[in-house]
């Protein structure tokens, strides 16, 4: 119970932190507001020359849009989670004194990181999409319990996300330096998460892989879920597998990194 | 002036050379840089795979819209785009450091950083912009060949001015610099697609209030022989050089402003 009580800590430290820079906050919120606008208009363009492409009509295109900005920042769908920091403490050789705290080294940053995406959900999240829902004709569902399956495939998600990302993070024992992981990190998660493009209207068999990718349990799949168009419960089994998958390879990569960990520095 | 470009050049020579210390990981992210461009540009081919216009423009038309636009912000990038960090620079105070140098600030902060594998974006947008100039059928003329290179100048002059006004802002933000982003990265973006994908209000705005339209729209619909945006008349496909210098001319004052009104934030 003890520990639960610390990681809970963890988590509060991880909000507070975020919240404190309100107008990086501010500017982020406004960044993703002009991002959804120029995105939604693209993407009126695109179903109005072919309705019902990849199955949504326009409302939930334009949906879809502000959901992606909402959950942009939370999800770090283009990094910026936690993983920069750890990065950085792997590189230093500050992660020694982290691993020698009386607390897990992954659960530790999972709690750090949720708290982060907690505050980035609600911060940046809320305001560009209902500036969307208000100009823009949008699709949401009317009962609560589809509202209430969505809220949870955002956990999911957001443990997904910490799994990619942690992977990526470790890698730095051996890589030292985390720019150019970074980069594919972002190269990937824009990709294949359906930032860019919903991964319903990938064409053919690049359709059919990349929606099967831990990523699209990103954005792709807690949208299908708000829109109507998926089962939550197979999204459920479909996050909840990929997030043990990548925790459990995550913890199995940390201790193999931890038993041949050098600290740099001095 | 000419301090300044001294000083650009030098700063700049200077990062060229610490890059090139490490020329494997200079590779890769000039790679990176090239392969992140090119990914945006198979979202547009993805989007095409479905359809055979995107608002009445075809695929090389929206990848003549695309290939500027990635070339002109390219330059500007190049040049200045390391000036998105000033805010970082104010808020540890390392500014500082700079105001008491015997060069202008703007050119140091300019080539601070001055990042090579930015030729990255460059070169991806000018594959696309030569499969465009191949794939589209032009009616050339003189006038329309001496614009292109005009187009990509003026262009790249008005995304410096963003990066120049985003970079003033900054003084008084601080922390809010990913605002920029909206007009930099976000201009580069919305100018991929063609004007009548957008809403009159939104082409009005980056056409009175932004200038952003005279980077592509309004020029690339002279040379593709398209219709003006906004219905304006044509003569306006060649003012991207005096808007270019109105644009760099306000964004100095801008920088002239909140130089002056920096107050350094201590140890």
């Amino acid at each position: 119970m003890g520990s639960g009580r610390l990681y809970a800590a963890v988590v509060a430290g991880g909000f507070r932190r975020y919240a404190t820079y309100r107008a990086a906050t501010a500017a982020g919120v406004f960044t993703n507001t002009v991002f959804g606008l120029i995105l939604v208009y693209t993407y009126l363009a695109l179903w109005d020359e072919k309705p019902h492409l990849g199955g949504y009509d326009q409302a939930q295109a334009v949906t879809y849009v502000w959901l992606g900005q909402a959950i942009f920042a939370a999800m770090a769908i283009g990094g910026g989670g936690v993983e920069g920091e750890l990065m950085e403490r792997i590189r230093t050789g500050d992660v020694a004194i982290d691993l020698y705290r009386p607390a897990d080294l992954q659960l530790w940053w999972l709690a750090a990181d949720v708290g982060r995406a907690l505050f980035q959900l609600l911060g940046r999240g809320v305001i560009p999409f209902v500036f969307g829902a208000l100009f823009f004709p949008v699709a949401l569902p009317g009962d609560p319990a589809t509202w209430g399956a969505f809220l949870v495939t955002l956990v999911l998600a957001m443990m997904v996300g910490f799994g990619i990302r942690y992977l990526i993070a470790l890698l730095t024992f051996w890589l030292m330096d985390g720019t150019g992981m970074t980069h594919m990190t972002m190269l990937a998660g824009f990709f294949c998460s359906g930032m860019m493009l919903p991964l319903n209207v990938f064409p053919g068999a690049l359709g059919d892989v990349v929606r099967e990718l831990p990523w699209s349990a990103l954005l792709q799949k807690p949208a299908d879920v708000l829109l109507g168009e998926a089962d939550p419960w197979g999204t459920f089994a479909f996050q909840g597998a990929w997030a043990v998958v990548l925790l459990g390879a995550g913890r199995l990569l940390q201790s193999v990194a931890t038993r041949r960990v050098v600290v740099q520095g001095g | 002036m000419v301090d300044g470009l001294r000083a650009y050049r030098l700063i700049g020579g200077m990062w060229i050379r610490s890059t090139m210390a490490y020329r494997a990981s200079f590779a890769m992210t000039t790679f990176a840089n090239f392969a992140v461009t090119a990914l945006d540009f198979v979202g547009i081919l993805l989007m095409f795979s479905r359809v055979k216009v995107l608002g009445g423009w075809p695929l090389p038309e929206v990848a003549f819209l695309y290939g500027l636009s990635s070339v002109a912000f390219g330059f500007a990038d190049l040049a200045i785009g390391s000036m998105e960090r000033l805010g970082h620079r104010v808020r540890d105070g390392t500014l500082d450091t700079l105001l008491v140098r015997p060069a202008p600030v703007l050119a140091q902060v300019a080539a601070d950083r001055f990042a090579l594998r930015r030729l990255g974006r460059i070169m991806q947008g000018a594959l696309v912009l030569g499969y465009a100039l191949s794939a589209v059928d032009i009616d050339w003329t003189p006038l329309k060949a001496l614009l292109m290179p005009v187009m990509v100048v003026s262009g790249a002059g008005i995304f410096c001015a963003v990066f120049v006004a985003g970079a003033a802002f900054q003084f008084v933000a601080q922390d809010a610099s990913e605002v920029q982003n909206a007009f930099t990265y976000g201009g580069a973006t919305l100018l991929q697609y063609p004007p009548t994908v957008f809403g009159r209000e939104l082409v009005r705005g980056v056409t009175f209030l932004l200038p952003l339209a005279f980077v592509t729209w309004l020029p690339a619909a002279y040379v593709l022989g398209r219709p003006m945006p906004l219905g304006l008349p044509q003569w306006v496909a060649f003012a991207p050089p005096l808007v270019a210098v109105a644009c760099l001319a306000l964004s100095g004052l801008a920088w002239r402003a909140g130089l002056r009104s920096y107050r350094s934030t201590g140890s």
